[in-house]
């Protein structure tokens, strides 16, 4: 199979676009017609063919865009890319874990050969051919992090653990949904969650937490997060929040369905070898309304979920001043029939 | 919890009570690497007996070809060293988990000073070969009461940070001289007997070491005790717990699901709730507070007993 990519962007014109084989395998984020917030962790292995979980590391359409897009970001402000002096080990471990899975596979696109610590990558969509000493940061042109996450689309948070806790040490952020790693880095697992409303009893928190600090080797997990986004916009960071705040604005009963896009956020949890560290990529996903309501069972149950959302969650999600041009879109296509269960497309 | 089948390739006695197995991938393949300090639980079946063992990795964790540990043979103990020692033969196929680390080094240190007793050197054979290749500055300080019980000696590497103190000898490990001037930004880590492991800590301590710098692994062997019963809240069921056996065990061999990670008291996964209690919870484990133990309101299976007339579990 080869892959098309999309020449598209997420800023200024916004010429990004789905496909329809794109909106087919977009991680519809809902399998009941109503939300509540939950931890909801599964063990992240192949499913279904063709679906964002097939693969370790989700290579789609709009992967050259999206690094384009992130280079820009850093270009703008490299304070999206830190890493903690003592994190580069977690650098080097994340780095080998995404070149073997996308070398194995996406043969067609990425090609590794390894000979004892001398290794040689190859990657063709973004056109980049580089031979280093693993483990030796001083062969690669930046960190190992930087090196690899400058060519793997979401965003990476590398945490240590240590002291019981976890420490988001290391990170590269361009494309997050409003919150900012400069802000975070170095902080541990309860700080970095001290925003989230509802969930504000500790023991969710600390069952997570153990949770995590139980994650085993070779065992990664995933779960879904989703909010929703004006315009198909990467970089909705606290730091630009004027570039992008104001454009919520312009959303109107005409315009909503091309503009307002839910923003999926896959995000996956990897315990590292060497370094024992846990690897937290955040793989972002747009779609916009129009695009959604192509698949009627996406499109009946978003308008139930959205009608229904507690008001706290609408306005922690960002999206409340929209919240009534969107519900109305949203019921011209609810005819009140039944859905099926789990989230992909009938 | 992922384990898988390796095959037994090397038992090597390293002293009258040690002895060294290596494990490796029955069709050679390569094993996950590990980070130093990390440990494995071993599946024995001994007899009825479904036995999960943790040790200490001690062979180098960037080399997947095999996975290295260090049994001291305990008389008093369960069991679980007995069967490794007079069971266990090249060749033979035993189940191993994945590598979990309790006792990680802490890569923020400017220096590393690692501190063992006796067997309490297996997570350091593996540290200091990480430290090495990391080109991290440490020193090690190996302590027995005699040569011959000097097992690890010889996996130690020749070199001028790596010190081996006899007691017998003469040559008593001296923490305050170990510990005191040390640069700013060391981490000391200890492993062993529980005097030692106390001696470092309330030395550091006296000597303004801050606590953030100090690491100790405080695994423990469940120990074995007299027979009990514990209820079960959920369903009802009384289970009986074996004089060898631990109450995580005997929970495991009823079939009831409970998380673990270090089954010796130290990670709390396996923290259960008591709903009622009428005795005494003997607390073995390094997890649970004072309070919590005080009011018998919680207990550690993987290590902890009990004695009396009723205990009830939320399980
Ligand atoms: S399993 Fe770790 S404390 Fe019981």
């Amino acid at each position: 199979m080869t892959m098309r990519f999309n020449d598209e962007t997420f800023r200024g014109d916004y010429t990004f676009r789905n496909s329809p084989e794109a909106v087919r395998r977009f991680p519809f984020p809902f399998d009941q017609d109503s939300y509540m917030y939950s931890v909801n962790i599964e063990p992240h292995r192949k499913t279904r063919a063709g679906s964002v979980f097939e693969h370790r590391f989700d290579v789609d359409e709009h992967y050259v865009a999206e690094m384009r897009d992130r280079a820009i970001t850093l270009e703008r402000d490299p304070l999206r890319c830190q890493s903690l002096p003592h994190m580069e080990l977690a650098g080097w471990d994340f780095l080998e874990l995404v070149m073997t899975s996308k070398a194995e596979d996406y043969p067609e696109l990425f090609t590794l050969n390894r000979d004892g610590d001398r290794w040689h990558w190859i990657n063709r969509p973004l056109g980049i051919e580089q031979r280093f000493t693993f483990l030796d940061a001083t062969t690669l042109p930046c960190g190992p992090m930087e090196y690899i996450t400058r060519q793997t689309q979401g965003d990476h948070a590398l945490l240590d653990q240590r002291d019981g806790n976890l420490w988001m040490d290391a990170g590269m952020v361009t494309a997050q949904a409003d919150w900012s790693l400069d802000f975070d880095i170095g902080m541990n697992f309860f700080e970095w969650h001290a925003p989230v409303p509802k969930a504000n009893e500790m023991g969710v928190f600390q069952r997570a937490l153990k949770f995590l600090l139980n994650l085993q080797q070779g065992a990664p997990v995933r779960r879904l997060n989703w909010t929703m986004t004006v315009n198909p916009r990467l970089d909705t960071s606290p730091e630009t929040y004027p570039e992008w705040g104001p454009e919520k604005r312009t959303v109107t009963p005409e315009t909503v369905g091309a503009k307002q896009h839910l923003r999926v956020e896959l995000q996956t949890l990897w315990r590292l070898p060497r370094s024992n560290a846990i690897a937290f990529p955040i793989r972002c996903y747009l779609c916009a309304l129009d695009d959604i309501v192509t698949v009627p069972k996406w499109g009946r149950r978003l308008h139930r979920v959205l009608r229904d959302l507690p008001d706290e969650l609408a306005e922690y999600k960002g999206f409340a001043v929209n919240r009534g041009v969107i519900v109305d879109y949203l019921a011209r296509f609810d005819d009140g029939a039944e859905t099926s269960p789990g989230i992909f497309p009938d | 919890m992922s384990a898988q089948v390796l095959q037994v390739a090397e038992v090597e006695a390293l002293s009258p009570l040690v002895t060294r197995f290596r494990f490796v991938h029955p069709e050679g393949e390569a094993l996950p690497l590990f980070s130093g300090g990390a440990h494995v639980v071993v599946e024995m079946p001994d007899g009825a007996v479904l036995r999960r063992n943790a040790y200490s990795l001690i062979s180098d964790p960037l080399d997947g070809s095999g996975y290295e540990i260090a049994v001291r043979r305990d008389e008093a103990g369960r069991g679980g060293s007995r069967f490794m020692h007079a069971e266990v033969a090249v060749g033979d196929l035993l189940r191993v988990g994945a590598p979990v680390n309790l006792f990680a080094l802490d890569l923020r240190a400017r220096r590393h000073v690692l501190i063992a007793g006796g067997i309490g050197i297996t997570p350091f054979l593996a540290q200091i070969r990480q430290l090495i290749r990391l080109q991290l500055p440490f020193e090690l300080h190996y302590a027995v009461r005699s040569r011959a019980e000097a097992a690890a000696a010889r996996l130690l590497p020749d070199l001028a940070q790596v010190h081996l103190h006899i007691s017998e000898e003469g040559s008593r490990m001296d923490l305050g001289e170990i510990l005191s001037g040390q640069p700013l930004g060391t981490h000391v880590y200890v492993c062993g007997p529980e005097g030692l492991v106390d001696g470092v800590l309330d030395t550091a301590r006296c000597l303004g070491w801050p606590k953030g710098a100090l690491h100790s692994e405080a695994f423990l062997a469940p120990p074995p005790g007299e027979a009990f019963e514990v209820t079960l809240a959920r369903s009802g069921r009384k289970i009986a717990v074996g004089p060898h056996q631990s109450l995580l065990e005997a929970l495991e061999a009823a079939e009831v699901e409970v998380p673990w990670l270090c089954r010796g008291g130290a990670c709390g996964q396996c923290e259960t709730h008591v709903t009622s209690c009428s005795g005494h919870i003997e607390h073995h484990d390094h997890w649970l507070s004072d309070e919590a133990r005080a009011s018998q309101s919680a207990i550690m299976p993987c290590v902890s007993r009990f004695r009396g007339a009723d205990l009830t579990i939320d399980r």
